[in-house]
C-alpha cells in the first residue's frame, strides 16, 4: 500500500517556496525511502508499536524542518509502505519492488531478525545501507562479513541474556533471593536461541534450574505453564516470551499470585499496554529494554511521538529505531548526496547525534543500547544496559496487587 | 504413443523458454517468477495424487517445512552442506508421508483431509520441542551464495522432474488403478487393485517433492523460523492454485498459478488487508463456478465448440 | 487433582463446541471447516462487546446465540443448499462442502481482521479461586457451568421434543427419515443453524479465559473434529466424552511433559482412534 505521507508537507512547502526563493527542482525532487514492515500476521503487533509510529514520527519531524540537507538542495522525504503480512516471501518481493518498481533512494531496515537477514542480500546487492534495529542475533561478523551494508543497534543475544544474568547474581549475592529459578521460553527461533544462551549462563553462574519448558508460539492457554513453574518453588522467574505470551504470562502469574521476588518476561513487557492491561499489579516486573525517561533528549522524543502519531511509544526499540532513522538522515546529509556507496561509507566512518547519544558502529555494530527495564511505579525504566546512562537500582517484586 | 511425444516435447520446449527469464526479466518479477515456480513445482505434486483420487491433501505445508527445517539445521548447527541436506530432507518426508498415507489413507476421504489440516501446525510443534529440548540451536541460518536466478533454476528443474513423473504415473498401471479409484473406490477394490498401496504410494510422492521445494527454498530466506517454512497457510496456497487451474489435468497448475500469483500481487499491493478475503472469495468461486477449474472450463467451451459445427 | 480440575473444566467448553460441529456433520451432513471461524466470531462479539460496551459475555451469548444462528441457516440455505442438491454421493458432497466452508472460512477470517487485527484480550472474572484445593479461575468455572447448562438443554430437546426427534432420526439415516416423513432438508437446515449457534456460544464463553485472535480458528476446528470423530458422528453422549478424554490429557499432557506437545497429543488419539475404531467410541460401523 502506497501511502505518500508527506504530500501535504510538500505541497505546503512548496507554497511556503515558491513566495521565497524557490529552485524549480525544489517542489519535484523528494527522497524516496522505502519501509517494509508487518502491518498484519503475527508480528503486526509489535511493529505497529515500535516501527511504524518511528517512521512517520521521523518523516514528519524532517520535513517539518524543511528537508533533508543534500549537497546545498534541501529535499523532503517521501515514505513507500509496503505491508509484509509477516511473510519472508511477501517481504523479498516488496523488498524487490522498492528497488526496481519504485526506484527508492533509501530503505529502513524491516522489523524482526529473520526479516533483516532475509532482505540482507536483496538490499546488499543493490548497495542500500540497512540500519538494523530489530535483529537481535550472535552471529553478527559472520552476517557483516557477508553484507557489509548492514548495521546493527540493538545488541547481541548475549548481552541480551547477559543484562538478565548479572540482576539475578547482584540479587543473590545481597541475599534476597536463592538460586532456583523457573526458566520458560517461547518454542521459536529467537525463543530458543535465548533459552539455550540463557541455560549455560545461569548454570555457570551457579543456578539451580527447577523448571525449564517451552511453549509453542501462539499457545492460548498459559495456565499449565505459570501452574508448574509455581509448583517448583523458583526465587526468580525468567520467560523468554514474545507479546501474546508476556501478556497471557502475566495474567496467569496474577491468577496464581506467583511468589517470586525477580520476575522476567521478554519482548513487549515494555510495551505501554503491559501496563494498561495490568496496572499496579505488574509493578517491579522486569522486561527486555528500557529506557531512561529523565533523559532530556529522551523525553523530547516522548512527547513528540504522541504529538504526532496519537500514540505513546514502548519503553524500549522505539527510541533505537528512531535513533537509526536519524542515523540515516545525518548520513545522507553528512555524505551530501543520494549515492548509497558514499552514504554507506560515512554510517562506517562518523558518529551521529540521536535520541540515544552519540551512536557509532564498530565493524557495522553500535554498542550503545539497554537490555534489561523494570516497571517502577507506571513508568518502565532502564535498569541494565551497554554504555548508556541513567540506571536505576532493581526492585524486588512483592506480590500481585 | 504419439500424443504422449508431442506433450513431452511440448513441456520441453515450455521448459526451456521459462530457464530465460532470469536473463530477461528485472529482479523484481524475477522474485515473483521464483514465487510462481515454487507454487508450480508444489501444485504440480500436488496433482498427481489428489486430481485423480479427489483427495484434498493439505500436507504441502508440513512436508515444505521438513525440508526447509533439515536443511537449515544441518547447515547451521551441524556444518552440513546444503546440497546433502537438500537431497536427505525429501527422503525423510517420504517416510512420513509414507505413516501418514498408512494411517489415514485406508480409511475415506474426509478423515485424510483433517488430519492433513492440522498437520503443518502439529509438526511444528513437535519439531519445536525436539529443538527447544534436544537440539538446542542458536538461530538456523542458511548463508549460501545462491542467487534468486539459482534457485529460480533449481525450481524449474524440479518442477519439470515432477511433471515428467506426473506424465509416466497416467500413462502407468497405478495411474489408470488411481483413476478407477477416483471414480469408484468400491469398484477398483473389486477389480482387485490395491487400492491403499496406490495411493500411499503417490501421497509420498508428492510429500518427496515439496520436502524439495522447501529445501531448495531455505536459502533465499536465510533465517527459517520453524512457524515459517511449517506454514498452513502454503497448503491452502497450493490447494487453491491447483484446484483453480483444474486438478483433473496435469497442466492445470500452471494455467492457475500464473494468474493467481499476478492478482495476488496486484491486491498485495492496493489492498494488502484484503488478501484472506481475496483466498476466500476465490475458494468459493472454484466450488460453485469452477468446480473442474478454468482448464475444466475451458475443455467444457472447446467440446462445446466441437459439437456445434457437427 | 489440578490436571482433573483444569481437564474438566476446559472439556467443558470445548464439548459445547463439539456437539456444535455434530449437529452440523452428523446430521446436516456438512463438514464445516469454517467452525472454528464462528467461534472465533462468538469470542470476537464478546471481546468487542465487553471492551466497547461493557456488557458482560454472559449477556453477550443470548445476542450471539439468535445473530449465529440466523446466520448459519442463511449460510445454509444460499451456500450449502445448492452443493447437497448437486452432489450424487456422500463422498463428493464431503468434498464439495470442505471446500467451500474452507473458503468461508478465509473470508470470516479476512472480516474479523479488518474489525480486530491484534488480540482480543480482555480480563473478565479473572479471579482466583480454589476448587476441591485446586487454583482456577473463576472464569473457567463460569465458562463450564454455562457449557453444562447449554449443553443439558440441548441433550434433552434433542430427546424429548419431536423437532428434536426429528433431528436425531436424520442423523441416523437421511433416506429413512425421508421415507418417515420428515423434511430432511429443513431438519438439516435446523440442525445447521443450532450446531452454529452453539458453536458461537462457546467461542464467547472461551474467550472468557483464553486469549483467541483472528486467526486461531484453525486450531479449534481441528479439537472438534478430533472430538467428534472420536466419539462418533452424530453421537451427543459421544461427543461429552470424547472432550472430557481430550480436555484433561492436553492438560496432563501440557503439566506434566510440555506445553508443546498438546496439539502432538491430540494427533495422537487422532491417529489411535482411526487405527482403531474410526467409527468411534460410540459410533456405529458405516453402512
Amino acid at each position: 500500500m502506497k501511502r505518500r505521507t508527506t504530500l501535504k508537507m510538500v505541497a505546503a512547502a512548496t507554497l511556503a517556496g515558491t513566495m521565497s526563493m524557490a529552485t524549480a527542482a525544489f517542489a519535484a525532487e523528494t527522497i524516496k525511502i522505502g519501509a517494509v514492515a508487518p502491518k498484519t500476521g503475527p508480528l503486526a503487533g509489535g511493529a505497529t508499536v515500535t516501527q511504524w509510529p518511528n517512521v512517520e514520527l521521523w518523516a514528519n519531524q524532517v520535513n517539518e524542518a524543511g528537508g533533508l540537507n543534500v549537497g546545498g538542495t534541501k529535499m523532503m522525504v517521501e515514505i513507500i509502505e509496503y505491508d509484509d503480512k509477516t511473510n519472508p516471501g511477501e517481504h523479498i518481493k516488496a523488498a524487490n519492488r522498492l528497488i526496481n518498481q519504485d526506484k527508492a533512494n533509501f530503505i529502513v531496515a524491516p522489523y524482526g531478525t529473520g526479516f533483516n537477514i532475509a532482505a540482507a542480500p536483496i538490499y546488499g546487492k543493490a548497495g542500500y545501507p540497512m540500519v538494523a534495529v530489530s535483529a537481535i542475533t550472535d552471529k553478527m561478523d559472520t552476517l557483516t562479513a557477508k553484507f557489509p551494508n548492514l548495521f546493527f543497534t540493538l545488541g547481541t543475544t548475549t548481552s541480551f541474556v547477559e543484562g538478565v544474568k548479572e540482576i539475578l547474581v547482584e540479587q543473590r549475592d545481597a541475599g534476597k533471593i536463592g538460586n532456583r529459578v523457573a526458566m520458560v521460553n517461547v518454542a521459536d527461533a529467537f525463543g530458543i536461541e535465548l533459552s539455550n544462551v540463557a541455560r549455560e549462563m545461569f548454570v555457570e553462574a551457579g543456578f539451580e534450574l527447577v523448571y525449564d519448558k517451552s511453549y509453542p508460539l501462539g499457545t492460548p492457554d498459559l495456565s499449565p505453564v505459570m501452574k508448574g513453574a509455581k509448583a517448583a518453588n523458583p526465587d526468580a522467574f525468567v520467560a523468554w516470551s514474545y507479546p501474546p505470551d508476556t501478556f497471557g504470562l502475566a495474567k496467569q502469574a496474577i491468577i496464581e499470585d506467583l511468589d517470586v521476588s525477580v520476575y522476567y518476561s521478554a519482548v513487549a513487557t515494555s510495551f505501554p499496554a503491559y501496563f494498561g492491561a495490568n496496572g499496579s499489579k505488574i509493578d517491579n516486573v522486569l522486561g527486555a529494554g528500557g529506557t531512561n525517561v529523565d533523559d532530556p533528549k529522551i523525553a523530547a522524543y516522548r512527547k513528540a511521538h504522541e504529538e504526532v502519531t496519537g500514540k505513546t511509544a514502548d519503553y524500549w526499540a522505539s527510541a533505537n529505531t528512531y535513533a537509526a532513522l536519524e542515523v540515516l538522515g545525518q548520513a545522507i546529509e553528512g555524505a551530501g548526496t543520494l549515492d548509497r556507496d558514499a552514504v554507506t561509507d560515512y554510517i562506517k566512518n562518523n558518529s551521529f547525534d540521536t535520541v540515544m547519544g552519540e551512536l557509532n558502529f564498530e565493524d557495522n555494530v553500535s554498542y550503545k543500547f539497554w537490555t534489561v527495564g523494570q516497571w517502577q511505579d507506571g513508568v518502565f525504566r532502564g535498569v541494565k544496559g551497554v554504555n548508556v546512562d541513567g540506571a536505576v537500582p532493581v526492585r524486588l517484586k512483592n506480590g500481585w496487587k | 504413443m504419439n500424443g504422449g511425444i508431442r506433450e513431452i516435447l511440448l513441456a520441453a520446449a515450455i521448459v526451456v523458454l521459462a530457464a530465460f527469464v532470469p536473463l530477461v526479466v528485472n529482479p523484481y518479477w524475477l522474485s515473483i517468477g521464483v514465487t510462481a515456480m515454487m507454487y508450480i513445482a508444489l501444485c504440480t505434486s500436488w496433482v498427481i495424487f489428489s486430481g485423480p483420487t479427489h483427495y484434498i491433501s493439505l500436507a504441502s505445508g508440513a512436508f515444505f517445512g521438513v525440508g526447509g527445517y533439515l536443511v537449515a539445521t544441518g547447515m547451521s548447527d551441524y556444518e552440513l552442506s546444503f546440497w546433502l541436506m537438500a537431497a536427505v530432507s525429501p527422503f525423510v518426508a517420504l517416510v512420513l508421508a509414507g505413516l501418514i498415507g498408512w494411517a489415514t489413507l485406508r480409511l475415506s476421504g474426509v478423515y485424510f483431509v483433517i488430519f492433513t489440516l492440522g498437520l503443518a501446525e502439529m509438526i511444528r510443534n513437535l519439531v519445536s520441542w525436539i529443538q527447544n529440548n534436544f537440539l538446542g540451536s542458536r538461530g538456523l541460518y542458511v548463508l549460501t551464495d545462491f542467487t534468486e536466478a539459482h534457485i529460480y533454476w533449481m525450481l524449474l528443474g524440479i518442477a519439470a522432474v515432477v511433471y515428467l513423473l506426473g506424465w509416466w504415473v497416467n500413462r502407468s498401471r497405478i495411474g489408470f488403478a488411481l483413476k478407477i479409484i477416483g471414480n469408484d473406490e468400491s469398484v477398483a477394490k473389486h477389480v482387485g487393485i490395491n487400492t491403499a498401496t496406490s495411493k500411499i504410494i503417490l501421497f509420498m510422492t508428492t510429500g518427496f517433492f515439496a520436502a524439495l521445494v522447501g529445501a531448495v527454498i531455505a536459502p533465499r530466506y536465510s533465517y527459517i523460523e520453524p512457524n515459517q517454512v511449517f506454514s498452513p497457510e502454503l497448503s491452502f496456497m497450493v490447494v487453491i492454485m491447483a484446484l483453480l487451474g483444474g486438478a483433473g489435468r496435469l497442466w492445470g497448475p500452471i494455467v492457475g498459478v500464473i494468474p493467481f500469483t499476478l492478482v495476488w500481487e496486484w491486491v498485495s499491493i492496493k489492498m494488502p488487508n484484503q488478501t484472506t478475503m481475496l483466498i476466500g472469495l476465490i475458494f468459493l468461486l472454484i466450488v460453485y463456478v469452477l468446480p473442474h477449474g478454468i482448464v475444466g472450463r475451458l475443455e467444457q467451451a472447446f467440446a462445446k465448440m466441437r459439437e456445434g459445427r457437427h | 487433582m489440578d490436571i482433573i480440575v483444569s481437564g474438566l473444566l476446559l472439556a467443558g467448553t470445548y464439548a459445547l463446541v463439539a456437539m456444535g460441529l455434530n449437529l452440523q456433520y452428523g446430521v446436516a451432513r456438512i463438514m464445516n471447516l469454517a467452525n472454528g471461524e464462528v467461534l472465533v466470531l462468538g469470542a470476537l462479539a464478546a471481546f468487542w462487546l465487553y471492551l466497547n460496551a461493557q456488557i458482560s459475555p454472559l449477556l453477550t451469548i443470548f445476542m450471539v446465540g439468535p445473530i449465529a444462528f440466523v446466520g448459519n441457516w442463511l449460510i445454509y440455505r444460499f451456500l450449502l443448499t445448492p452443493l447437497v442438491r448437486r452432489s450424487k454421493n456422500q463422498g463428493q458432497l464431503e468434498v464439495d462442502s470442505i471446500l467451500a466452508t474452507f473458503g468461508m472460512s478465509f473470508f470470516l477470517v479476512g472480516i474479523m481482521i479488518s474489525i480486530e487485527g491484534g488480540f482480543f484480550a480482555y480480563t473478565y472474572l479473572s479471579e482466583p479461586i480454589s476448587i476441591l484445593g485446586s487454583t482456577s479461575s473463576l472464569n473457567r468455572l463460569v465458562a463450564f457451568l454455562m457449557a453444562v447448562l447449554i449443553g443439558g438443554s440441548l441433550y434433552l430437546w434433542l430427546n424429548h421434543t419431536r423437532p428434536g426427534v426429528a433431528v436425531r432420526a436424520v442423523a441416523v439415516s437421511t433416506e429413512a427419515s425421508g421415507l418417515v416423513g420428515i423434511d430432511v432438508p429443513r431438519i438439516s437446515a435446523l440442525a445447521f443453524a443450532l450446531g452454529g449457534a452453539v458453536t458461537a456460544v462457546g467461542g464467547s464463553l472461551i474467550s472468557t479465559f483464553i486469549t483467541l485472535d483472528a486467526s486461531v480458528g484453525v486450531v479449534f476446528t481441528m479439537k472438534a473434529l478430533i472430538i467428534v470423530i472420536m466419539g462418533g458422528v452424530g453421537e451427543i453422549r459421544g461427543a461429552i466424552v470424547a472432550a472430557i478424554i481430550l480436555g484433561v490429557v492436553e492438560t496432563a499432557v501440557a503439566t506434566l511433559i510440555d506445553p508443546g506437545l498438546t496439539l502432538a497429543a491430540a494427533y495422537l488419539i487422532f491417529i489411535l482412534i482411526l487405527l482403531f475404531r474410526p467409527e468411534g467410541l460410540f459410533g456405529r460401523r458405516a453402512t
